[in-house]
């Protein structure tokens, strides 16, 4: 099958700009991504047919359920290509996932430890860190940028000491759309025996993720950047990892016994996923990644290159207009681009593109960190998916040239 | 063409008024907006602890923003911080409800900002010169 945007757009009913009574042309997939028809009829099945509670029941739609919800788990194994399907554990989205981390693996380190970030993560990324830090003693320390807005790998080697227990980096910046070369965080971490998180928000919607051959040790991701609903998301870990880490929430479904003196813990993954979890959420979220594995990722990435070289030309050759990250020929990127014009807060960029049907966003994308390296108060961002088209970029660059004519 | 930028509005935020830092305020506060990266400062010089009889601001902000600071600027010396207070109140009324204007010839520049109204997303850039300012008058 070959690639075709027209086609692929054709599967989102929201981007019908006839029956959405306006003009859309939506590059702020990095935010959120849209739903397409496979997706959104996957979770109406769910509901119309199987809805019901999982693990609990012996009725039949207990059962539908429970079949849905855990072959939306296979099906996420088999993307990540996971050892065992029992290394995904359902979340409410990455935030949770990383939280997650943090308040398991975050609970078996010790006062002095430290936890090794980057400039560019996500307050996601960020803030858990943070929050452990401040119980358990800890130390947090941040990776440099480049001038291109890539992590400064070559600064791994003072930065990994003895004492750095973990490594947790984006896959790829929601900012500068760099691409971080795992490998050598890998290693970097290997030499100290740290773990390493990589949190592929960012990644997930754009490439194939192989965890065994990344070589991490937790894959955090969400779904509604990746084509699914919201409130879910994933944490995988592996599983002789996940066996010696003990429960963050507590409640139903993550216990063996309960009694007035004492709890056993069930075995990953249910071991996480304390509660009713977000099932029709999570079926919608394997059918989104079935739903890209069915499509030509050959030709997919030939498209998102070709957009993504032609919005990095054309909005340097604006006047006044600066790209933030890597912007070479062979740049190792994300299809996702943010850029500042010189005197006008992206706020203001963002507001009156939204009148010419253009959705990008404007502001520090949760980055305040690296917001404050580059002493601006944010950027404006376009992030593309398949479905956007070289009239999207001709939108935006037309509507940033009235910008520029306006203030 | 977005209408929150009128030529009114652009104009306020060109004017600038009462832009800059003071020498020796009696208070000062510096806000953020955590959702879009607005940042503006404030200084404030009060008589008898109440009146402004100072005020600056310095805004890393959008033009929204801008313009409030500036409308802010010009009429919010010789009020005292209650007035302003209930100015604030009725900023926010405005904007959440399509209320009206703030009462007084002062305010009557808002009313360049009724475009804003439709868009919550942009209320508390509108919003964010008084939060300094009561924040600065806390600081006194």
């Amino acid at each position: 099958m070959s690639f075709d945007p027209g086609d692929i757009r054709s599967q989102f009913p929201i981007l019908n700009e006839e029956k959405l009574g306006r003009a859309v042309h939506y590059l702020d997939n990095g935010a959120t991504s849209q739903m397409p028809e496979a997706v959104l009829n996957a979770i109406n099945t769910h509901e119309t047919a199987a809805r019901s509670n999982v693990h609990r029941s012996v009725h039949f739609l207990a059962e539908r359920a429970t079949r849905a919800y855990e072959g939306a788990r296979d099906d996420i194994a088999a993307f990540l290509n996971a050892a065992r399907r029992e290394e995904v554990i359902f979340t409410s989205g990455c935030t949770a996932a990383i939280n997650l981390v943090a308040h398991t693996f975050g609970e078996t380190l010790s006062p002095g430890d430290e936890i090794l970030i980057s400039v560019l993560e996500h307050h996601s990324n960020i803030v858990p860190w943070h929050m452990l830090a401040a119980r358990k003693g800890l130390r947090v320390r941040a990776i440099p940028a480049t001038a291109d807005g890539e992590l400064d790998l070559g600064k791994l080697d003072t930065l990994v000491t003895p004492k750095t227990r973990l490594i947790a980096v984006a896959h790829g910046s929601n900012v500068t759309g760099a691409i971080t070369d795992v490998g050598r965080v890998v290693a970097a971490a290997k030499n100290v025996g740290a773990r390493v998180l990589l949190d592929g928000a960012q990644m997930v919607p754009h490439s194939p993720v192989d965890v065994q051959a990344l070589g991490v040790d937790f894959y955090a991701f969400a779904g509604h950047k990746a084509y699914g609903p919201n409130g879910v998301g994933v944490l995988w870990m592996p599983y002789e990892l996940a066996e010696t880490l003990p429960p963050f929430m507590g409640g139903g479904e993550m216990i063996s016994t309960v009694s007035l003196t004492g709890v056993t813990y069930a075995k990953p993954p249910l071991r996480f996923e304390a509660g009713t979890p977000p099932i029709a959420n999570a079926v919608g979220l394997g059918a989104a990644l079935n739903w890209l594995q069915s499509m030509d990722r050959v030709g997919a990435e030939a498209h998102m290159k070709d957009l993504t070289d032609h919005l990095i030309n054309s909005l340097s050759a604006i006047e006044r207009v600066a790209v933030i990250g890597p912007t070479g020929n062979n740049a190792h990127r994300l299809p996702v681009v943010s850029f500042t014009v010189d005197g006008i807060h992206p706020h203001d960029v963002a507001q009156i593109l939204d009148g010419f049907g253009v959705a990008v966003r404007g502001g520090h994308h949760c980055a305040q960190p690296f917001m404050d390296i580059l002493d601006i108060a944010g950027t404006t961002r376009a992030s593309l998916s398949p479905y956007n088209t070289m009239d999207d970029i001709t939108a935006l660059t037309d509507g940033l040239r009235e910008v520029l004519k306006l203030l | 063409m977005s209408e929150i930028y009128q030529m009114a509005l652009l104009k306020l935020a060109g004017r600038a008024s009462g832009a800059g830092r003071l020498d020796n305020p009696d208070g000062t506060a510096t806000v953020n907006n955590p959702m879009c990266g607005d940042r503006i400062t404030v200084d404030i010089c009060l008589s008898d602890n109440e009146t402004v009889r100072e005020l600056a601001h310095d805004a890393r902000a959008c033009l929204v923003c801008q313009a409030s600071a500036s409308v802010l600027g010009k009429a919010a010396i010789g009020k005292t911080v209650s007035e302003l207070a209930s100015v604030a109140d009725q900023l926010n009324d405005m904007l959440k409800n399509g209320g009206a204007v703030p009462t007084g010839d002062d305010w009557q520049d808002y009313q360049s900002f009724d475009a804003v109204i439709e868009h919550t997303s942009r209320h508390n850039c509108v919003l964010l010169p008084f939060e300094a300012l009561k924040e600065a008058a806390e600081d006194n």
